[in-house]
């Protein structure tokens, strides 16, 4: 019975919900009863078994009142860079180790608002900064497919909480790639949207012109629901735009035939992980075969689209994490003036990557080298952004690999940062040009002994997350989303 | 003290304009004075994790509105950056201010100076530039104690930083450009101009150089100096603080000083090297502020009628200089005079106001806006002058009853019997009878001593108890004696 609900989709357990087979105080005790027993996964740094359960019964008397909202009942894992009111919001950094914010954010809002169910907080990096969840200060969390390897990040606690049936779906925040990448580590659907989508107020700033929150699901109609959910314009974020939210799960069926699909050439060069290419070309030759039009593109700004991310990322960092201070709340370490608590609770509060990344931004801004390198990292973004929109007049999608290689080993890349961020290669160029991007699963490869999911980025015109779930949605019918086999 | 002839001051004011709005910069906590430590701050001005700014709307209208008053450029995009570096009292770690792309550019303001020794003058200054920014919250250290405090009510209050061009040239130019600018602001309606609530500050730059030479001297940066006079005594302090370090052969280093009232000097808060780099770039969590034309006309509609225009009009309408500066000068003063000049006698209503009003006003230490007699009363009381119901006597009489009692001239002169006597018939015998009754004042009168009739005019008075229409009483007696 356990095994046979967890493993249901989103969509498939709404139905059973709505149905009456099973309540939503039953699916969360099953979920929970799944998180303590998966435990050594570390999906969560903060499991939330009352507050989940009393959400839960609260749902199911809602549901009998014949108030049912579009996610009532529905067990979802919450990234812990969103605030949650009255819950332990840590941004998987010491510097919030006792952070309880008195608000939400408006994404959690709207999920609650729509009747779903938080199980706890996941892990991450370090606010976000990293590709792997090894950056975070309670411990690093393991890929449910090999928990040698990791499962991907920044949001890899909630890639692997999903793919290991800890929650139905769970949020994520993707900078520059925090959701695509680990979603292609884990084998699950891990959604973008367009920069301005969705509400940025409550979720712990990293950098504030490329962060966007996504979800991540095992199915493209989950993805697509649990997004419908919670985007649209909030007056509290004077970035998220005034559109109205279209209901993506209920357009998902698309006729293939003539479908124009961009590869850019950039994406696709010598020296690549050939497997990795070739899972992501045979999805190509399946669209093809299905009657898409496959048309070679170029991005020539690609090149030096990673290295302007790690100036404006750094830059925008540098400048949102001043607040840690130990000023008004999260760890304080008293020094013996005011300069000296200052350092002495920074220095304690932050980990390896949140220093680097100050360091580096404060340097890129600093008079004398703004014009270098934010300046001049900002006109890069400003092309990217040119190229894709002249792109997108020739084609409908793109498709690209969503990350160089499959999952590597725990520790493998610790010792070396510029190959970790070379991980965010593919998905950067997306969050520069503000773009909706989606990540699918391709077909599994082998490495080192361990059959390892493989992801399928696909990327959209601004403001036309429909088009990509509707492709998704065409993959996922031919049969090419495999989904983790029940472990434990 | 002035400086040795041969050497002349470069200043340039910063002018810090607290915003009057209701709510603060980016954030809805509330921004009025006097308020317990801490109660105005929301969860943005604390920056907690995960806020976000949102642009107050009515303080960029302030900024509009002082951008066309001072004739300036408002530009139709201006950019909001973060100025970053780290004070307990500065809760993001940065300043979100204006940088490179400010709201307003290149305006003016016309100052009237009135030096100690000479004529007065009148100048214009040019306006380099204003930006909206957040104030930062407020630093209490405590003496006894290795304790500080901090009070966060007023961090992200709006301001608008005036930075004039250095073309000041003495320290009553800058007391003349604070004056006017403080004016203007208040007339504005847009900040309240109260330099002890520290809405209204300034940084001064000053440098010296000797007369003919174009270069301008280094300068220093005077901070935070928060009335007029101490803007002028800082400013001519630290100039000649310069020119003796000048002639002892020295040479200044660009500092940044603070202004010690008590001491009457300046001195050093930090210098050059130790300026922080502030890191700014453009704050992402704000987009850029567009301004269309229409928004700027639909603010401009709402501008009164600024102070030098109307002082002009009421001059040519036949005020003097001085009424008429005074009257424009202040929006309330623009709003009383309005009512109680509507259809009376301009003169005789300025005249009102600015002598007999003004004057009583000040003996009570009470401002326009708390005047016991309004405009509507004024002007009753002024309407029963124009018609020849009272005398101006009479009416400073009934004047200072209405300030008692804050009752209607109309009302006053009723219950007291004091309107004034105009009936010829009732008036002719009365006079009749005094010129009976002073023979030889008549025949003194007649004889060339003209200075008698006064004792007709007085004897009239006593016997009408001052209500008699004076010009009546004039001919009546003239007739009268001469009819003897």
């Amino acid at each position: 019975m356990t095994q046979d609900i967890l493993t249901l989709s989103a969509t498939e357990a709404l139905g059973k919900l709505a149905n009456g087979e099973v309540s939503s105080v039953e699916l969360t005790r099953a979920t929970l009863a799944r998180m303590e027993a998966r435990k050594h996964i570390n999906a969560y740094i903060t499991p939330t078994a009352e507050h989940a359960l009393a959400q839960a019964e609260a749902s199911d008397k809602r549901r009998k009142e014949g108030r049912a909202g579009l996610l009532e009942g529905l067990p979802l894992g919450i990234k812990d860079l969103f605030c949650t009111n009255g819950i332990l919001t840590t941004a998987a950094s010491k510097i919030l180790h006792n952070f309880v914010p008195h608000y939400e954010s408006t994404v959690t809002e709207r999920l609650w608002q729509a009747g779903a169910v938080m199980t706890g907080k996941l892990n991450l990096d370090e606010f976000a900064m990293g590709t792997s969840t090894e950056n975070s200060a309670y411990g690093n969390t393991l890929n449910p497919w090999d928990e040698s390897r990791i499962p991907g990040g920044s949001s890899g606690g909630s890639s692997a909480a999903v793919a290991d049936y800890q929650c139905f779906g769970a949020t994520g925040t993707d900078t520059g790639g925090s959701i695509r990448q680990p979603a292609s580590m884990c084998g699950v659907v891990g959604i973008k949207p367009t920069y301005g989508r969705m509400s940025r107020w409550g979720i712990v700033a990293f950098a504030s012109s490329l962060d966007q929150a996504g979800m991540f699901a095992r199915t493209v109609e989950d993805a697509a629901l649990l997004l419908e959910a919670s985007a649209g314009h909030d007056p509290k974020d004077s970035t998220s735009a005034d559109l109205p939210v279209p209901a993506w799960s209920k357009n998902l069926q698309r006729d293939i035939k003539g479908l124009k699909i961009g590869l850019p050439k950039e994406y696709f060069i010598d020296g690549m992980d050939t497997r990795v290419r070739d899972s992501v070309m045979q999805a190509v030759k399946r669209f093809e075969a299905e009657g898409a039009e496959i048309v070679e593109i170029s991005l020539p700004t690609t090149k030096y689209a990673l290295a302007a991310y790690y100036i404006v990322n750094p830059a925008e960092a540098s400048s949102n994490l001043a607040r840690y201070d130990g000023m008004r709340y999260g760890l304080r370490v008293e020094g013996d003036n005011l300069l000296d608590t200052y350092i002495k609770s920074r220095s304690e509060g932050f980990g390896e990557e949140p220093k680097r990344r100050i360091m580096v931004g404060n340097y890129v801004l600093s008079s004398g080298y703004y014009d270098a390198y934010y300046s001049k990292a900002m006109k890069i973004r400003t092309l990217l952004a040119r190229e894709f929109a002249a792109a997108f007049e020739k084609v409908d999608v793109i498709m690209t690999p969503t990350a160089p290689n499959p999952a590597f080993k725990i520790g493998e890349k610790a010792d070396d940062p510029i190959s970790l961020y070379l991980e965010d290669a593919y998905t950067v160029t997306v969050n520069m040009a503000g773009l909706p991007g989606i990540s699918v699963p391709a077909a599994p490869v082998e490495d080192r002994g361990s059959l390892l999911p493989v992801g399928l980025q696909i990327i959209g015109k601004k403001w036309d997350e429909q088009t990509i779930l509707q492709v998704a949605f065409a993959w996922q019918t031919m049969g090419g989303v495999e989904r983790l086999g029940w472990r434990g | 003290m002035n400086l040795p002839h041969n050497y002349e001051m470069v200043i340039g004011l910063e002018v810090h304009a607290q915003v009057n709005t209701q709510s603060k910069l980016f954030s809805g906590a509330a921004t009025a004075f006097g308020a317990e430590p801490n109660t105005q701050a929301c969860a943005i001005d604390l920056a907690m994790p995960g806020m976000l700014p949102v642009l107050n709307h009515a303080a960029v209208d302030a900024g509009i509105k002082l951008g066309l008053a001072i004739e300036a450029t408002v530009n139709p995009v201006s950019v909001f950056a973060r100025k970053n570096y780290f004070y307990p009292d500065l809760p993001k770690g940065y300043q979100t201010s204006q940088y490179d792309q400010p709201i307003v550019e290149h305006g003016k303001l016309e100052i009237e100076v009135e030096p100690k020794d000479g004529e007065p003058y009148s100048k214009v200054v040019n306006i380099t530039r204003m930006h909206l920014e957040e104030d930062a919250g407020k630093s209490i250290h405590a003496d006894h104690a290795n304790v500080s405090y901090v009070d966060l009510n007023r961090a992200g209050v709006p301001l608008m930083e005036i930075v004039s061009e250095p073309e000041i040239a003495s320290p009553e130019e800058a007391g003349a450009y604070m004056k006017k600018m403080r004016a203007l602001v208040r007339f504005l309606d847009i900040c309240d101009g109260d330099m002890e609530k520290g809405n209204l500050r300034c940084d001064a730059n000053v440098s010296v150089r000797k007369k003919g030479i174009k270069e301008f001297g280094t300068r220093c940066e005077i901070k935070n100096l928060n009335s007029i006079r101490h803007v002028m005594a800082a400013i001519q302090h630290e100039a000649e603080r310069q020119v003796e370090v000048l002639e002892a052969g020295g040479s200044i280093d660009q500092q940044t000083r603070l202004w010690d009232p008590d001491k009457q000097e300046t001195r050093t808060l930090r210098s050059k090297e130790d300026a922080h780099d502030y890191r700014y770039f453009p704050c992402p969590d704000l987009l850029p502020l567009r301004l269309s034309e229409e928004r700027i006309a639909k603010v401009r509609a709402t501008m009164p009628k600024l102070p030098d225009v109307l002082k002009t009009e009421l001059m040519d309408a036949g005020l003097p200089a001085y009424d008429a500066g005074l009257i424009s000068g202040d929006r309330a003063y623009v709003a009383y005079f309005a009512e109680l000049s509507q259809g009376r006698d301009i003169k005789l209503a300025a005249n009102w106001m600015t002598v007999e009003l003004f004057g009583a006003l000040n003996k009570l230490d009470k401002g326009l806006e708390d005047s016991p007699v309004s405009a509507a009363q004024l002007g009753g009381l002024v309407d029963l002058i124009a018609s020849g119901k009272i005398s101006g006597k009479i009416a400073k009489q009934v004047f200072a009853t209405m300030l008692e009692s804050g009752k209607d001239a109309a009302a006053i002169v009723a219950e007291q019997g004091l309107g004034q006597i105009s009936d010829e018939g009732a008036l002719r015998e009365i006079v009749a009878k005094v010129v009976a009754a002073m023979p030889d004042a008549v025949a003194k009168y007649k004889g060339g001593n003209e200075r008698v009739f006064g004792s007709f005019v007085g004897a009239v008075m006593k016997e009408t108890k001052g209500q008699a229409n004076p010009e009546m009483v004039n001919r009546l007696i003239k007739e009268a004696v001469a009819s003897r």
